[in-house]
């Protein structure tokens, strides 16, 4: 009744577009890489068929699967969390790290292979897969004690500190793990930096345990929001003439956010531009700002972008591995350019 | 066919909080509204009109005093309950998003739908209600950020509409519009207060419209009063001209308007009748002269026939045939050195 057919028909297309061209994407990138794969093969393997190399179906079972896996649900929780940060910011500037998440993370990862590192704790040789586990707890907790900073000191200020609040949170961190940059050996930096570059690579299944349900528990508790989140579109004084308790529901979708970025980081690294990319993309191409069509278009169009990008970072039948930040950056900035500038006038969506 | 009050005020103060410092703005405020009566607020800037709108609506803690909403106290009231007794509209611009008309409408049924927000038939009903009450139903398809002020305030008070509410309180909601837009979004509010015996309280710089349409106005003083009664009551006891008076404006209760200049240190003796008049008079004002009562203390003496002006300048007589020519006449000459004395 709200919707004429035609865009109802026009929407459930682009839906059904968006998910065919995603399983596109993964299944070629299931099969290509450094070595390649037919299709049969990759099923083969999946299904556990004794008759190919087990080298062979490690690659596709212990590497490739979980990695596209992880791409898939950190784009779709990018995109969500960048969404939310919008719509709870009123800025199409706000990402999913606003509230400082991921420089919270680094500097849990910089302390633990800058600082501790150095005095004895040996990452890179020896430890292997726990190694990588320190790695996630360090910067999980780096981003988890940051949110709490920001969110305990933005309960009494309105919405637009906030957002100056997280921004400076963000420098003051940069600037201690700027510090702790200045004073490490060459071959630390390099790992800092390596981590700083982001990698879908490093969640086995082990850590996929932790992973998935973080993120798809995340993405489904901001289902319940959707009503107040649209309430929140007229500003939060309307929002509250309508009944919303708009301070409330700030903070909660602030953490729902913050736990979704806060999550990827910890297990990727910081990730950019897909948070940003992902929701202008949802609105540009569905031309809606409610939330119950924009947050499954950012899941959706997030986990797009970002599966592509992982793809395009792995070169396929290169025998390298571009920074998967750096490609994100090349598919997402074009991607915002595009919708504002067929869209012209996004100061009046906000 | 008043029914009893909805939104009682007993020695309301308002006010805000910087830090822990409360400033009030007004005290000891006793106010009611009730169903079927379009109040509006008047005041000068400043004077605290969108404060008490807020606090009326609960969107901020009165500083002191009760307010009862039916007989329960505001503060007690959930906000899903409060929203379906008290809409409002509020001077900040809606943010429009990329949403159409009828979307933004049902914004409004948030308080009666559930956890998802899903519309029901009867939601679909009010919807369609509110936008044709304002006589926005042709617009119901069109995207809001595409809509012009007038069109986007109707749709703003149909979402309001929507929400159900007895009581609406509306925030300077013609403060961008032209004069017939403004003329026209009364007489709705107006109606509408009248036919679905709501309660309306509209603050506004629009005294002339004000005094047309309004059942009752508030005024509240610089000094953080509030002054109540009929339109005509105000003028009559001159309560206006208290409020609102200042060096450059005067309550003319007369015409029931305000005059700029009031103290002309320079008169003419106006003869003449009928429209003509008044619009030569209204030259002469705007110029900085004043009207005389005697021809003896007056600059120079204009009598307005049908079609020319008859000017009598130091025993000389001049004809206008325009009154553009005459302004132009009056402009040109040095007034203060023809009758220095008279201004002091």
């Amino acid at each position: 009744m709200t919707l004429t057919a035609n865009s109802f028909k026009r929407r459930l297309g682009l839906f059904l577009i968006i998910g065919l061209g995603l399983l596109c994407v993964a299944t070629v990138s299931l099969c290509m890489g450094s070595i390649h794969f037919t299709l049969p093969e990759v099923f083969k393997a999946i299904l556990g068929s004794d008759s190919m190399p087990p080298v062979h179906r490690q690659i596709i079972l212990d590497f490739r699967l979980p990695q596209i896996l992880t791409a898939l649900l950190a784009g779709a929780a990018l995109g969500t969390a960048g969404l939310l940060m919008q719509t709870v910011f009123r800025n199409p500037l706000a990402d999913p790290f606003v509230l400082g998440v991921n420089s919270g993370a680094s500097l849990g990862v910089a302390i633990v292979l800058l600082a501790i590192g150095p005095v004895g704790l040996s990452l890179t040789d020896g430890l292997g897969n726990s190694g990588q586990m320190i790695l996630i707890l360090a910067s999980s907790g780096g981003a988890a004690l940051t949110l709490f900073v920001v969110l305990l000191l933005s309960r009494r200020v309105d919405i637009m500190s906030v957002l100056i609040i997280g921004l400076m949170i963000s420098y003051t961190i940069g600037a201690l793990v700027s510090i702790l940059m200045f004073f490490s050996m060459a071959e630390r930096l390099q790992s800092f930096i390596n981590w700083s570059f982001g990698d879908y690579g490093n969640v086995s299944w082990v850590q996929m345990r932790f992973f998935a349900p973080a993120i798809v528990g995340s993405i489904a508790l901001t289902l319940l929001f959707i009503k107040p989140l649209d309430a929140l579109l007229l500003g939060e004084r309307y929002a509250e003439s309508i009944g919303t308790r708009a301070k409330q529901v700030r903070f909660f979708v602030l953490l729902g956010a913050s736990v979704l970025a806060g999550t990827v980081t910890g297990f990727c690294g910081p990730i950019g531009f897909l948070g940003i990319a992902a929701p202008h993309l949802s609105r540009y191409l569905f031309q809606s700002s409610q939330h119950h069509i924009l947050i499954p278009a950012s899941i959706l169009i997030g986990a797009l972008l970002s599966v592509s990008a992982d793809f395009l970072a792995r070169g396929p039948g290169l025998d390298f591995v571009l920074p998967l930040n750096a490609i994100t950056a090349l598919v997402g900035a074009p991607v915002i350019i595009m919708a504002l500038v067929k869209q012209r006038k996004l100061k009046r969506l906000f | 066919m008043k029914s009893k009050a909805q939104l009682i005020a007993q020695e309301l103060s308002i006010g805000y909080y910087q830090g822990s410092e409360a400033t009030t703005v007004a005290a000891s405020l006793n106010c009611s509204l009730r169903g079927g009566e379009f109040v509006c607020l008047l005041g000068p800037n400043g004077a605290g009109k969108s404060t008490l709108i807020r606090t009326l609506a609960g969107m901020q803690a009165p500083l002191a005093g009760d307010l009862n909403l039916s007989g329960i106290a505001l503060k007690n009231i959930s906000p899903r309950e409060r929203a379906r007794a008290v809409s409002v509209v509020l001077t900040e611009t809606l943010a429009t998003g990329m949403m159409d008309v009828y979307s933004m409408v049902s914004l409004g049924r948030h308080p009666y739908s559930g956890w998802f927000g899903g519309l029901s038939q009867r939601d679909h009903e009010r919807i369609k209600w509110a936008l044709t009450a304002v006589g926005a139903l042709p617009l119901a398809q069109r995207q809001v950020a595409e809509l012009s002020d007038g069109e986007r305030q109707k749709v703003s008070i149909a979402r309001a509409l929507a929400q159900e509410a007895k009581l609406m309180l509306l925030d300077e909601p013609t403060a961008f519009l032209d004069l017939p837009r403004r003329v026209e979004l009364m007489s709705i509010l107006r109606n509408l207060a009248q036919r679905e015996n709501l309660a309306l309280l509209l603050s506004t710089h629009d005294l002339d419209l004000a005094l047309r349409f309004a059942d009752r106005l508030w005024l509240m003083t610089p000094a953080g009063e509030l002054i109540q009664g009929a339109p005509e009551a105000l003028a009559l006891n001159g309560q206006f001209a208290q409020v609102f008076a200042n060096d450059n404006l005067d309550w003319d209760a007369g015409s029931g308007s305000f005059r700029t200049h009031p103290i002309a240190c320079l008169n003419v003796w106006l003869e003449g009748e009928g429209l003509i008049r008044t619009w030569t008079q209204r030259a002469l004002e705007r110029l900085g002269f004043g009207i005389a009562k005697e021809r003896t203390e007056a600059v120079f003496s204009l009598r307005v026939h049908p079609q020319c002006w008859e000017v009598t300048f130091q025993d000389e007589m001049q004809t206008f045939s325009d009154i553009e020519l005459l302004i132009e006449w009056i402009c040109t000459q040095d007034w203060l050195e023809s009758k220095p004395a008279l201004c002091g």
